[in-house]
């Protein structure tokens, strides 16, 4: 029984640091309506310069002062990114929000193997609760029963701030309504960059906090945000004690978890995000959320299928590219090969996002289900190639049906982040359910067959299933089911309206996405000859968002043309420089700032442009006022 | 008039928030061919009635019929299979494709082809479009983006769209906001004569008093959640009751209709 009261206590002490973070994340999203993806990035950051700043300084004033100081500093930080950064792209679509913040995570993980070194750090313990007190002869550290007290007390603080101040008026009223707080007078800037301080400040005490309860590492931004993004899904964006009550339930999942689900802990907690996603779909607390805005500025062209000229172009470059093996040696043609899966990978999300209107930030999921599918079946069952290929994506198809039965539930914002807890839960049974996946050790001896063993025969089959997967969503974009997929995208209102059930629709494009990226992951584990969960993480997700938007997300294909530039830039890079997800990421703010409508977007704007001004003599505007004058 | 039959059955429809009787024991009738229109002032109940009958609110009671088949509570999906067409206050199309495309969309719907992943929609249905776009006058405009239409075109494209599923009814709500009176008047007459011509019920919320007297066969007047009066324009005009609420606007359209007759 003791142990039981421990096991409660020590998920309520870790409870604490989750509440700092997703109330800090949720306080930002209610008035700025930013999801800020680098709130794990602040969390990491808030605990590297308390460590520094608690070694540096000795005694309990240098601890507690230390760790108070490293998270103003990081709110200082936050008033610095908010100025500069996020005060460019408060209009922008959500996922462009997602993705610009993103960037700054990936920034920062590589700035902090640059300052503090990769090696995890264990820092001190906390002045006055350093000890343990028994528990019927269990222990309990008494800093666990100090963070325990800490998590209500900072919820009332909070209370009393939102409920006593001037500025806790306001920014509940922002919350309500920002036009209409704009209306009455007030600076919004200056209340968006306290409340992006105050949230900040939030995670980077979070961070600061679990300094003496764990060690301090490189990878505990992206660990927390996808828990925070649990927690928030559960308890309701923009809700505090929301945040508060689904930080202590989160944690309580894992403490028990563990005693029952050893492996694989973190299902118990994806079953409770089932159970209230389906009861209610805006979390315990929150409020169903507006539709999704549109971008002004961003109107788009109605898309048409290529001509009969285009068609050839396409068909000339896809003999030209098929031509690579006869001038090209190995290397490259490996290179081509892992060029063209990621065609097909990144045109699979490209239609679930353009098409479908679903950002999905764990895409890489069912890449990865394919690429294990392929693995279990070739090693466990012997199957030989082909059949694997065929059958290795259906473990992408059951994937895609399960997860995105619950995804499409959602739009916007939280179903973004819902597909990224998805794919951080399928990583984790990957990498934690040794006896079946091999756990980090992957699984390896996945060759390709010898009629497709060579580099050569290795680039045309990945070439031609790329081709035929392009052709093949093409053929569905124009389809009846396409257009279904679109009125629901453009107006969920009117296409219910009409007898479309838009649910079903996007559940069914969420499975052909899915199956595809499982496609592009068979052959990725033949083209490495081995898998590991790396195959479905975060960092592989966001690589197919970059190349979607790079391509230009309101083309019909131009997924094609982000993934071979940003994937040939990424090889280049990663042999030139050890910093690469520095650079990354700036490339990615940088396209979200300055280029959002990507390659074939911005090539398509500026035809449009050329065919408009060449034809202005009957602009549509004109003769629709000459013609209703009549 | 005993032969056309009754297409939408109503009878007492309630509807209360915590308390409040947003909508109390509602029953009327609509016949083929008809046009009725429900008025109210503010906070009558007008949305919330209307809502009930298109599938976005569940009653808390009552029955609503179309040609006999129950649709009380149904989803607006499934209540336009049973062939009911609808059109929003603020007119919701499909801005990102063609104007064409937009009428095809509903009649791939309507033909029962939305989960088919291979056909060329831009082949499908393209005359039937085409027709149903003359019939609302944008027949020229089939290859506009939608999204560069005026707003006046929009609404008639919805019609458009809203007519695809061959309708028995047309719900359409407050048709003519945000549109120039000169706008109003054409849209209400093309209402009106496809109604005719296809025998389509027609039932409409409606602000603008110039548009519902000009316009509706009959009239419906909430008021604070019940039906106060019914009848052809001229009894509802000479209601004393529904003058009592709506001075303002009811002896407004008097004064200027003679203002008109007498010019």
């Amino acid at each position: 029984m003791a142990f039981y009261v421990v096991q409660f206590l020590t998920g309520l002490a870790s409870a604490a640091s989750l509440f700092l973070v997703a109330s800090g994340l949720s306080i930002i999203f209610g008035v700025t309506r930013i999801v800020n993806f680098a709130h794990g990035a602040f969390y990491m950051l808030g605990a590297y310069v308390a460590f520094t700043l608690t070694e540096r300084f000795a005694g309990a004033f240098g601890f507690w002062g230390g760790i108070v100081v490293a998270a103003l500093a990081l709110a200082a930080i936050g008033v610095l990114v908010e100025m500069v950064l996020l005060r460019r792209i408060y209009h922008s679509p959500e996922l462009f929000q997602l993705l610009a913040t993103f960037g700054l995570t990936l920034m920062v993980e590589d700035l902090v193997v640059l300052i503090w070194g990769p090696d995890d750090l264990v820092g001190r313990r906390a002045p006055g609760f350093k000890g343990a007190i028994d528990f019927f002869g269990q222990n309990i550290p008494s800093y666990d029963l100090f963070l325990i007290v800490l998590g209500p007390v900072v919820l009332g603080v909070l209370w009393l701030l939102f409920q006593r101040t001037r500025w806790g008026v306001l920014v509940r009223a922002a919350t309500q309504d920002r036009d209409m707080v704009a209306a009455l007078g007030v600076n919004q800037k200056w209340l968006f960059t306290s409340v992006f301080a105050l949230g900040v400040f939030l995670a980077a005490l979070g961070g600061a906090l679990q300094i003496p309860r764990d060690a301090v590492n490189h990878a505990m931004d992206l660990r927390v945000i996808v828990e925070v993004f649990v927690v928030v899904v559960i308890g309701g964006l923009g809700s505090i004690i929301g945040a508060f009550v689904a930080a202590v339930l989160v944690s309580e999942l894992n403490a028990f978890g563990i005693l029952i689900f050893p492996k694989i802990s973190i299902i118990l907690v994806f079953l409770v995000m089932a159970v209230v996603l389906i009861v209610r779909p805006w979390g315990l607390f929150g409020k169903p959320e507006a539709p999704a805005r549109r971008t002004p500025g961003l109107a788009v062209n109605p898309w048409r299928p290529l001509t009969t000229n285009e068609r050839l172009a396409a068909i000339a470059v896809l003999i030209v590219a098929a031509a690579l093996p006869f001038v090209a040696g190995n290397y490259l043609l490996t290179v081509g090969s892992e060029i063209a899966i990621f065609v097909i990978f990144a045109v699979s999300l490209h239609f679930l996002m353009s098409v479908g209107g679903l950002a999905s930030f764990g895409h890489a999921a069912y890449f990865g289900l394919g690429a294990y599918g392929v693995a279990l079946l070739a090693k466990m069952a012997g199957l030989p190639m082909i059949a694997c290929l065929l059958l290795g994506p259906l473990l992408g198809l059951m994937g895609a049906a399960v997860f995105g039965f619950f995804a499409v539930q959602l739009s916007g914002v939280y179903f973004a982040m819902l597909t990224l807890a998805f794919a951080q839960i399928v990583w984790s049974i990957a990498f934690q359910w040794v006896s079946v996946t091999g756990g980090d050790n992957g699984i390896l001896g996945v060759w390709p067959e010898k009629w497709a063993a060579s580099p050569s025969h290795f680039y045309w089959l990945s070439l031609g299933i790329a081709a035929l997967a392009v052709v093949i969503l093409r053929i569905i974009v124009f389809s009846p089911f396409g257009f279904a997929l679109r009125a629901t995208r453009d107006s969920p209102l009117r296409s219910e309206a009409i007898g479309i059930n838009g649910k079903r629709i996007q559940w069914t494009a969420f499975v052909i996405a899915g199956t595809v990226a499982g496609l592009a992951g068979a052959l990725f584990a033949y083209l490495k000859g081995s898998v590991f969960p790396d195959n479905m993480g975060i960092s592989l997700s966001v690589d197919a968002l970059v190349m979607v938007l790079l391509g230009g997300v309101e083309t019909v294909s131009g997924a094609v043309v982000g993934a071979i530039v940003y994937k040939a830039l990424n090889i280049w890079l990663v042999s030139q420089t050890d910093l690469s997800k520095l650079v990354l990421g700036g490339f990615v703010v940088l396209i979200v700032v300055a280029f959002p409508k990507g390659i074939v977007g911005t090539l398509e704007a500026f035809m449009h442009r050329r065919r408009k001004s060449s034809s202005s003599a009957s602009s549509p505007l004109l003769t629709s006022r000459i013609e209703s004058a009549e | 008039m005993s032969m056309v039959p009754t297409l939408l059955s109503v009878e007492g429809l309630t509807k209360s928030y915590g308390g409040v009787h947003a909508v109390r024991g509602v029953s009327f009738e609509l016949r083929a061919g008809e046009i009725l229109a429900l008025i109210g002032p503010n906070g009558a109940g007008k949305s919330t009635c209307f809502d009930m009958l298109n599938g976005q609110n569940i009653p808390d009671s009552g029955r609503i019929r179309v040609l006999g088949a129950e649709t009380t509570g149904k989803k607006p999906r499934v209540i336009w299979r049973m062939g009911v067409g609808r059109t929003f206050q603020i007119a919701a199309t499909f801005p990102t494709m063609t104007v064409r495309e937009n009428v095809q969309v509903a009649l791939v719907s309507h033909g029962g082809q939305l989960f088919n992943l291979w056909a060329s929609t831009g082949r499908h249905a393209r005359d039937e479009a085409g027709r149903l776009l003359d019939l609302v006058g944008m027949g020229a405009y089939a290859e506009r983006p939608c999204g560069e239409l005026a707003y006046g075109d929009v609404k008639r494209l919805e019609l458009a769209i809203a007519l695809a599923n061959q309708p028995k009814l047309l719900l359409m709500d407050e048709p003519t906001a945000g549109m120039a009176p000169r706008e109003r008047v054409e849209l209400m007459r093309l209402t009106a004569r496809i109604a005719r011509e296809q025998s389509i019920g027609v039932l409409f919320t409606e602000h603008d008093m110039d548009v519902v007297f000009e316009h509706a066969d009959r009239i419906l007047v909430l008021n604070r959640g019940t039906l106060i009066a019914e009848g052809s324009p001229e009894e509802v005009r000479g209601n004393a009751q529904v003058r009592a609420i709506y001075l303002g606007e009811g002896l407004l359209y008097d004064a200027r209709h003679r203002e008109g007759a007498s010019a």
